[in-house]
């Protein structure tokens, strides 16, 4: 579906990428990962058609400078920053909407799904809204319209546990039918929602990997988690992540995403000090469709 | 078609947000009713009296202030948007890139325009309540300048725009321009030419280049037929052009340069990276 060729871009005499060559096809979703300057934005917006570059990209056998709008229909993109727009969100979804061949309303719904009510706020400015809500917003935009392509950069990064797992559960719906690129400095933040690894650095591929994981991107894991003793910071933490307490604030339970555990788990690790056990299992839903347990002991 | 049209309703209703569009239509607001309030459309200076008095006055002070407003607001609107992140994501959605960028030039005209076109009617519109005898023939031609004026200055700005790679950059060059055409107004700078050497037909053809003059001269042509305000000038103007031609001139002239203007950003737009 989509094809790298010897892609090289340079910005004044520095090389930002080098000899490019990758295969992207349906059904691949592959995280992007890399450290800052490493070239995963320049990348993506040489497939996106805005920069020029040496080499040949194709998507379908179509060029993205050369065929913009035909390659473009088929991409549905989330940027890491969201655009300082100061047009109002209806506006903005008319526009896009307009644009994709797709229906307003059809992006007003993925936003329902995601936890936000885009109709309540149609008539605020975009660059009024908070960080999540610009997230959802246009994960809904990206989502909300037919394509073939998902490009994703840190597209969970500002969004909470259950619009993650609302997000996880439409990636989830569509993994078989697009191929994505989900961008992120850290592997662990993207690993379970990836079958591959693409690791750029300084402007060339350093690594082009396949990613065995086993949990479903919309499952559910119950959580059961067993202090040492009570702790406010620990208790604060957790509770973003919509846990409850009980026993004096000792034991806590609550549901985290599946694809979200290896992240749950890196912020459990600071406090690793308090933690005395951890259990982690397939929810009941979950455990009907596939017999299957990852429990944890500390 | 449509895809330009969505473009410039976003862009109408981004810039209708923007504190520049409060500003700037205050300032044209302000203009008619400091007009109005200085009681200028019942003064008599030069024989010239009520409601074309106080337009001629209105359309001195729009020469002044509608080009620096539209080149400092336009040339924001390419570069500006690049540095802000706008475009990475605007231009990730299959808009053709011609959609884009007439898409936005048509609603930044009908934005920079509709403040001073309103402001225009108002004082029209006052003048009739009040009894004044409306100069039709003056503010259908003024309108005509005004639109030439504000389509050639948002083509410059445009092409600024696009060349320019930081909003700054930008700005500053697009106020070089204003004050370069201010300059190549000015008749000292004009009798400067002349007493070094210049043959006075060059001279006026400087000025004749000029849009801000253009539109100055025509707009006096409006009142003042012989052009006996301009001086010696006014022959050469009028023997080459005539009135009627030279009122096409001034409408015509000021929109080819601004749309070649425009169309040479296109160009540079289209070519290089985008964001």
């Amino acid at each position: 579906m989509i094809n790298f060729q010897q892609v090289s871009k340079r910005f004044r005499r520095i090389d930002v990428l080098s000899d490019i060559n990758l295969e992207i096809g349906t059904g691949d979703r592959v995280a992007l990962v890399g450290s800052n300057g490493a070239g995963k934005t320049t990348l993506i917006r040489c497939l996106l058609g805005e920069y020029k570059c040496k080499g040949k990209i194709s998507v379908d056998g179509d060029n993205p400078r050369q065929r913009r709008t035909t390659v473009l229909k088929k991409i549905g993109f989330v940027p890491q920053l969201p655009p300082p727009l100061k047009m109002p969100v209806g506006q903005l979804i008319r526009f896009a909407a307009g644009v994709c061949e797709s229906k307003p309303e059809r992006m007003y719904d993925i936003s329902s799904q995601l936890g936000l009510d885009a109709r309540q706020v149609r008539r605020q400015p975009f660059n009024k809204l908070s960080g999540g809500q610009k997230q959802k917003l246009l994960i809904s935009i990206a989502l909300g319209r037919d394509c073939d392509l998902l490009v994703l950069d840190e597209p969970a990064a500002n969004l909470d546990p259950e619009a993650r797992h609302a997000f996880f559960q439409l990636l989830a719906e569509r993994q078989h039918n697009v191929a994505m690129i989900i961008s992120s400095h850290r592997l662990d933040e993207v690993a379970a929602l990836v079958n591959r690894v693409v690791e750029l650095d300084c402007g060339k591929i350093v690594l082009n990997d396949h990613v065995a994981d086993q949990v479903d991107m919309d499952s559910m894991l119950d959580c059961q988690l067993l202090l040492t003793r009570a702790d406010s910071a620990f208790a604060e933490t957790v509770r973003e992540w919509g846990f409850e307490e009980s026993d004096e604030g000792v034991l806590w339970q609550g549901r985290v995403s599946g694809p979200d555990r290896l992240r749950f788990l890196g912020v459990l690790s600071r406090y690793a000090a308090l933690l005395k056990g951890i259990q982690m299992q397939e929810a009941a839903s979950n455990e009907q469709k596939k017999d299957k347990v990852h429990a944890l002991t500390a | 078609m449509k895809h330009m049209m969505l473009t410039a309703f976003a862009d109408i209703s981004e810039s209708i947000r923007a504190k520049w569009f409060l500003v700037y239509s205050l300032v044209f607001g302000g203009v008619v009713v400091a007009l109005f309030v200085s009681g200028l459309s019942e003064s008599r200076i030069m024989g010239f009296t009520g409601l074309s008095r106080m337009l001629i006055t209105y359309l001195q002070i729009t020469m002044a202030i509608l080009p620096v407003f539209v080149l400092i607001t336009t040339v924001r609107s390419v570069a500006g948007d690049r540095e802000a992140g706008i475009f990475e994501y605007m231009l990730s959605l299959p808009v053709s890139l011609a959609s884009w960028f007439w898409g936005k030039l048509f609603g930044r005209f009908f934005v920079v325009f509709l403040p001073v076109f309103i402001a225009m009617v108002a004082a029209v519109a006052w003048g009739a309540h009040k009894g004044a005898e409306i100069p039709w023939y003056q503010v259908i031609f003024y309108t005509g300048f005004l639109i030439s004026l504000a389509w050639c200055f948002l083509g410059i700005g445009m092409l600024i725009s696009t060349l320019a790679r930081s909003a700054d950059v930008a700005t500053g060059a697009a106020f070089v321009v204003w004050l370069g055409l201010l300059l190549f107004m000015d008749l000292i700078l004009l009798g400067t030419l002349i007493k070094h050497g210049m043959p006075s037909e060059s001279v006026i053809a400087i000025a004749l280049v000029n849009p801000l003059q253009v539109f100055r001269t025509a707009s006096m042509m409006l009142f003042d037929p012989q052009l006996v305000l301009l001086g010696p000038s006014a022959y050469v103007i009028l023997d080459h052009f005539g009135k009627a031609g030279y009122i096409a001139w001034a409408l015509v002239y000021p929109a080819i340069v601004g749309l070649l203007s425009a169309a040479a950003g296109y160009l540079l737009f289209r070519r290089g990276d985008l964001p």
